[in-house]
């Protein structure tokens, strides 16, 4: 992975999304988010269902274009841009409902995710000269590596779909991983995963940061949250309530009533 | 374990070899074995079984490998063989040589690709193929139509006495005697396409098994995905739809050769259905199971035509007309294999493992995660 934590010292966020709107014809699933990720922090985003997260998400990543305000990537901004280039520049995620390529091997489902920062076209893929060789070998093996790291270096020749459901999640981190994002967006990453399963994904979350990957995630995993998370952020009918350290988010009026319903508060 | 491994490798290799030399002297000598088994026909019938399996490759690279439905594939095949026809036969007296106009024909039948891909690829699924329907029908209405003002096409008579595949100055269609065997321009033209064939069918496997390939596969399985990944779907998907033009632009300009004559009735609808047929029926994706559907849908039909005589011979007289059968049997057979093989008659391993799982590691496996998703 880059570290890009040292080029970067200068302040200015990895990921700025400023007054972020976004409308479903009468529906507003987001107003006004604005959000901010520094290099080498972990945030967390949280909310009930449907607060808006994964439509915040899709902002980013060039699935949905905002009804208005902007998103910025290291400075730049992500307007227009189509999910392919949003990934090009850095910025990769996984999906709260699992999207692998289902009949796709595990490994092969890595190597694509490799694409992005290879360059073999159809004439290098059918003479196969010495450059797409190496090239084919290099994909390969950083694949092999990043699925050792998730832990499903055992399993390379099964069948995405033919995972468990939590192997399917960690390979859908391995997948992003691939193409070598400055930032890493991850939606709900430890759903349906048991216990044990989650503590690995502590384990493993924490590595990728030490790697010089910053991570946003949404997770309902509370424990998880603020123990990973350096800072909170929390989402209540596509409304930001409340951006801050774990601690301080978690004895926010506004977030305990969020969660609890009024009265509770 | 480590001390038998290169031993069964080199076993195996040896094996490998051994096939692969029976399968080499089997294909050189098949044209001769068919002649004196089936007569001349026939040989002609492997030509055409050999240029379906060109076509067949071709579309599969967009059906198969990428999931996008084309339904007028035709309309490739077309632009290749009437570009050859034009330019090389006494319809503009012009005689360009064949190994100039084959490759350009390609690539004008990419081009077609390109420009049909580039307004319609946004599409999903059924609007894609109504709208490829569309263009392959257009193509086939303009060439019986290109008649006048200027007479480009010769319209529905087609345009005839195309020039035939030269080597070396001698024409393939003419008899030629080798090493003391006589070559008829059946025997000749298997050679040829074999060639092209195994071209293709080179390129096609390698074009799977490569970051290209891959791209494909995973537009294929998940668009939305695909393109979060950075894949550029929009090119991919341009890309499989040029790959697949310019295959069938090959093979069009292979056909003109052959057969000296093209006119729009070689390139209906039907024809798109048959070769799609073709990739359907032997395993989408598949690409041996591709090779065998084009040449089991290339001879069947054929050998129908036998049912007419073999009725004349058993109850004196003609029934059921040859014709109608032809395609009644070829509608059943159809069914039969939907029904009892969905995923083709010879699907990838990997596929053929999602219908039967004989593992049982596997099935658990399957039952867990749906377990899983269902909390
Ligand atoms: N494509 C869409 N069309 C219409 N409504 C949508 C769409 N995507 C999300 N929404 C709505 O936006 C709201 C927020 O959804 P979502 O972002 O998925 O919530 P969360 O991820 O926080 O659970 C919900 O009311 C949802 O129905
Ligand atoms: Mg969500």
């Amino acid at each position: 992975m880059t570290p890009s934590a040292e080029r970067d010292g200068g302040g200015e966020p990895l990921l700025a999304a400023r007054a972020v709107t976004k409308r479903f014809g009468g529906l507003t699933a987001l107003s006004e988010v604005s959000l901010t990720v520094q290099v080498g922090e972990i945030v967390g985003l949280i909310g009930p269902n449907g607060a808006g997260k994964t439509t915040l998400f899709n902002c980013f990543t060039g699935l949905y274009h905002p009804s208005a305000g902007t998103v910025h990537l290291e400075g730049r901004p992500l307007a227009g841009l189509k999910p392919h280039a949003v990934a090009a520049l850095g910025l990769a995620r996984t999906f709260q409902n699992i999207r692998l390529f289902a009949n796709m091997s595990v490994l092969e489902n890595v190597m694509v995710g490799r694409h992005v920062r290879t360059r073999a076209g159809v004439l290098g893929a059918v003479l196969r000269g010495p450059r797409t060789r190496a090239e084919e070998r290099s994909i390969r093996e950083r694949s092999l590596d990043l699925l050792d790291r998730v832990g499903l270096g055992g399993r390379a020749d099964q069948l995405a779909r033919h995972l468990p459901y939590g192997d399917q999640r960690r390979l859908e981190i391995a997948r992003a991983l691939a193409t070598e994002p400055k930032l890493l967006a991850l939606d709900e990453p430890a759903a349906g995963m048991n216990h044990t399963e989650t503590a690995a994904l502590k384990g493993l979350l924490e590595t990728i940061r030490e790697r010089g990957v910053t991570l946003l995630l949404i997770e309902h995993d509370v424990r998880l949250m603020m123990d990973l998370c350096d800072r909170v952020a929390v989402l209540d009918y596509g409304r930001k309530i409340a951006d801050g350290p774990p601690e301080q988010v978690q004895r926010d009026p506004a977030v305990i009533e969020a969660y609890l319903g009024a009265g509770a508060a | 374990m480590i001390g038998l491994l290169p031993d069964r490798l080199y076993r195996d290799r040896r094996i490998a070899w051994a096939a692969f030399g029976v399968l080499a002297v089997l294909l050189i000598a098949l044209p001769f074995l068919v002649e004196a088994g089936l007569g001349r026909t026939w040989v002609r019938i492997l030509d055409f079984a050999m240029l379906y399996v060109m076509l067949a490759l071709g579309l599969n690279i967009v059906v198969g490998f990428a999931g996008l439905l084309d339904l007028g594939y035709v309309a490739f095949y077309a632009v290749g063989a009437y570009f050859y026809a034009i330019l090389a036969s006494p319809q503009f007296g012009l005689h360009l040589p064949f190994w100039v106009l084959l490759p350009m024909g390609a690539g004008i039948a990419c081009l077609f690709g390109v420009l049909l891909g580039a307004p319609t690829l946004r599409l999903r699924g059924d609007y894609l193929a109504i709208v490829t329907l569309g263009f392959g029908e257009i193509i086939r209405i303009f060439l019986n139509n290109l008649n006048a003002p200027v007479n480009v096409t010769n319209g529905p008579q087609g345009i005839n006495m195309i020039d035939p595949v030269r080597l070396g100055g001698h024409a393939l269609t003419r008899p030629i005697e080798l090493f003391g065997v006589q070559i008829s321009g059946p025997h000749a033209h298997y050679y040829l396409f074999l060639g092209l064939t195994l071209l293709v069918i080179f390129a096609a496997i390698r074009l799977q098994h490569s970051r290209i390939g891959r791209a494909w596969a995973a537009i294929r399985e998940d668009e939305v995905a695909a393109e979060a990944m950075g894949i550029h779907t929009r090119n991919v998907k341009l890309l499989a739809f040029a790959m697949g033009a310019t295959f069938g632009g090959l093979g069009g300009g292979l056909f003109a050769a052959f057969q000296g004559f093209v006119s729009p009735e070689s390139f209906t609808l039907m024809e798109s259905i048959m070769i799609l047929c073709m990739v359907v029926l032997g395993g989408m994706g598949h690409i041996p199971g591709v090779i065998l559907g084009a040449v089991l849908l290339t001879m069947l039909p054929e050998a129908l035509r036998y049912v007419g005589p073999l009725q004349q011979e058993l109850i004196g007289r003609v029934a059921v007309d040859p014709a109608d059968l032809r395609m009644l049997l070829f509608g059943v057979a159809l069914v039969l294999v939907m029904l009892f093989r969905p995923q083709g008659l010879w699907p990838s391993p990997v596929r053929a493992r999602e219908l039967h799982p004989d593992n049982p590691d596997q099935v658990r496996q399957e039952q867990e995660s749906l377990y899983d998703a269902e909390r």
